[in-house]
């Protein structure tokens, strides 16, 4: 069950998205998350999610793939849209008890969730058609003016892709102490949630004892293979800009100026 | 001149208690003496705790002897500036496959080390891609490490090593967690690149079965080494092996006990081959023996 989660995952297939540069693959994904809060009615969500399910075609990864993800946010998804739902004040529609939902309450409620569900598959989206290598590399070169001030834009890079190729291992291996709890009688499944967090306990602590193994594991490993931080490291795959991403930059950027112009200019 | 050589090398792991004051020091390996001649296959036994991964670990220097030197490749691993020559010339494989993959694509993986090296970007595609077919993955370098099996794994990792182009590549227990034919595959690309490249391998295991084809076999007990010659030399001695507490290979162990209720078979029989031969050989005299008193 834990290994339905594909968020941050790579889909490996052969795609447009896929061999675009990584920083454009960003800088869209931010831009792209800009104009989801910018907008404020639902031609410019309608655009929003043209422009995702474009993306999504050309992206050759399976829609059905992308949804198993979303099941692990769904509550959160909920959450946020049962607390808008009850807590906008406005004009009320219907009354339960002491609560009421509002006119206002079900728009803000209905944009929330919209607007939830092409974040999510938006920036999915990225992690599915982007290595963690390349996701890094990207990042690093799209923050190195900042190397300048000090601040470790290699290490930071170098951790978080290390933390995303672990998340399928740990995944992997939080399902294989859970299984030996069950079988020794562990319960995760009933009680209150206060019970089921309190059966999380025996769950966490093997789980953080082998993090922390592989984790010595892993850069006893690095350094074997002459590790030493970012300085005199050569690429592999080196970001060069091609003409396809001159392209999508382009494509990205009229894509903001139309939602900006439609998503604020139209009424509702 | 030779790649490796200990000289009465010693190593401590300190012991701290829970305020992180010293409490003691556990001696891991102990006035160890040996060298390895470019080219050899060596490997090293040893039940847990004998010391054979510590000691493996001074070669990369990944640790530095507390008494002692480690040479390699004519450096001394204690010298601070020698560190990364030593760390390119002898490359280490570990256990764990999943614990020493950095890469989330195969062909990234590989091209780790030769980037953390420095070499110029067409130079690492030209060392991925030979290093991958002499370890015979190269159909999956576009594929997820998590979706290979153990083995498949485990030759990924020996590729990463090989992209550095070492001399020397030390193996510690790199078949400890897969099944039997990941275990093949693994010995077989090892010998393969003693045998075809040249490069110096050193193996540490406990599968008896991996060491027959060793050059040199050394044995090491709580930190010592304690036999050290031929693997047939050191598997004819079955009870000071068992002392020991290590099997021997199986075919060796039937010899062993056929040889000890009468058979006169030679001693260190070390594949299945040997000992058929040697028994065809006894029938054929037992024939000629009853042939001739008949006649």
């Amino acid at each position: 069950m834990l290994r339905e989660i594909t968020l941050g995952q790579y889909y490996q297939t052969q795609s447009v998205l896929h061999k675009m540069d990584s920083r454009v693959k960003l800088v869209a994904t931010l831009v792209y998350i800009v104009s989801l809060f910018v907008v404020n009615n639902f031609w410019g969500y309608l655009l929003a999610a043209a422009f995702l399910a474009l993306c999504i075609i050309l992206s050759h990864v399976p829609f059905r793939f992308m949804i198993k993800g979303m099941k692990s946010i769904l509550f959160l998804m909920l959450f946020a849209v049962v607390l808008n739902l009850f807590l906008t004040p406005g004009e009320p529609v219907i009354r339960i008890w002491k609560l009421k939902i509002t006119d206002a309450g079900i728009l803000l409620a209905a944009k929330m969730a919209i607007r939830l569900t092409l974040l999510i598959i938006g920036s999915s989206l990225m992690t599915l058609t982007t290595t963690p290598n390349h996701l890094t590399d990207g990042l690093e070169s799209l923050l190195s003016p900042l190397k300048r001030l000090k601040v470790p834009v290699h290490e930071v890079a170098m951790m978080m892709s290390i933390a995303l190729r672990f998340i399928p291992i740990l995944l992997e291996e939080t399902d294989k102490i859970m299984k030996a709890q069950i079988a020794r009688g562990a319960d995760f499944d009933s009680g209150n949630l206060l019970q089921k967090a309190k059966a999380m306990v025996p769950l966490l602590v093997p789980l953080f004892i082998a993090a922390f193994r592989r984790a010595n594991d892993l850069a006893m490993a690095m350094e074997a293979r002459c590790y030493r931080g970012g300085e005199g490291r050569t690429k592999m795959k080196p970001l060069i800009y091609r003409r396809r991403d001159y392209i999508a930059y382009g494509v990205v950027f009229v894509y903001l100026a139309a939602s900006i112009v439609i998503g604020r200019l139209l009424p509702i | 001149m030779n790649i490796i050589e200990a000289n009465h090398l010693s190593y401590d792991y300190t012991r701290f208690d829970e305020e992180g004051n010293v409490e003691g020091k556990t001696r891991a390996v102990s006035d160890v003496t040996f060298s390895v001649a470019p080219g050899q296959f060596i490997a090293i036994l040893g039940h847990n705790g004998s010391g054979k991964s510590t000691l493996a670990k001074h070669i990369n220097a990944l640790l530095t002897p507390a008494e002692g030197t480690m040479v390699v490749d004519g450096k001394n691993t204690a010298e601070e500036a020698n560190i990364w020559d030593v760390r390119q010339c002898a490359g280490m494989v570990f256990q764990n496959p999943d614990n020493q993959i950095i890469g989330q694509v195969v062909e990234e993986d590989v091209g780790f080390g030769p980037e953390n090296m420095g070499v110029p970007t067409e130079e690492i595609w030209q060392r991925v891609e030979e290093s991958l077919k002499a370890v015979g993955m190269y159909a999956y370098r576009k594929h997820s490490p998590n979706k290979l099996s153990g083995g498949q794994k485990q030759r990924v990792s020996i590729a990463g090593v090989l992209a550095m182009h070492p001399k020397c590549i030390v193996m510690d227990e790199p078949t400890a967690m897969l099944d039997p034919n990941g275990r093949k595959d693994v010995i077989r690309a090892a010998r393969a690149l003693n045998q075809v490249e040249g490069i110096t391998i050193i193996l540490i295991t406990h599968y008896m079965e991996e060491v027959i084809h060793a050059d040199t076999v050394l044995v090491m007990d709580e930190g010592k080494v304690v036999m050290q010659g031929a693997p047939r030399e050191i598997f004819s001695q079955v009870e000071r092996l068992k002392e020991l507490r290590l099997d021997v290979p199986q075919v060796t162990l039937l010899a062993y006990e056929l040889q000890k209720s009468g058979l006169p078979l030679p001693d260190g029989i070390l594949t299945e081959q040997e000992l058929t031969a040697e028994l065809k050989k006894l029938k054929s005299a037992e024939r000629q023996g009853d042939g001739g008193r008949k006649g």
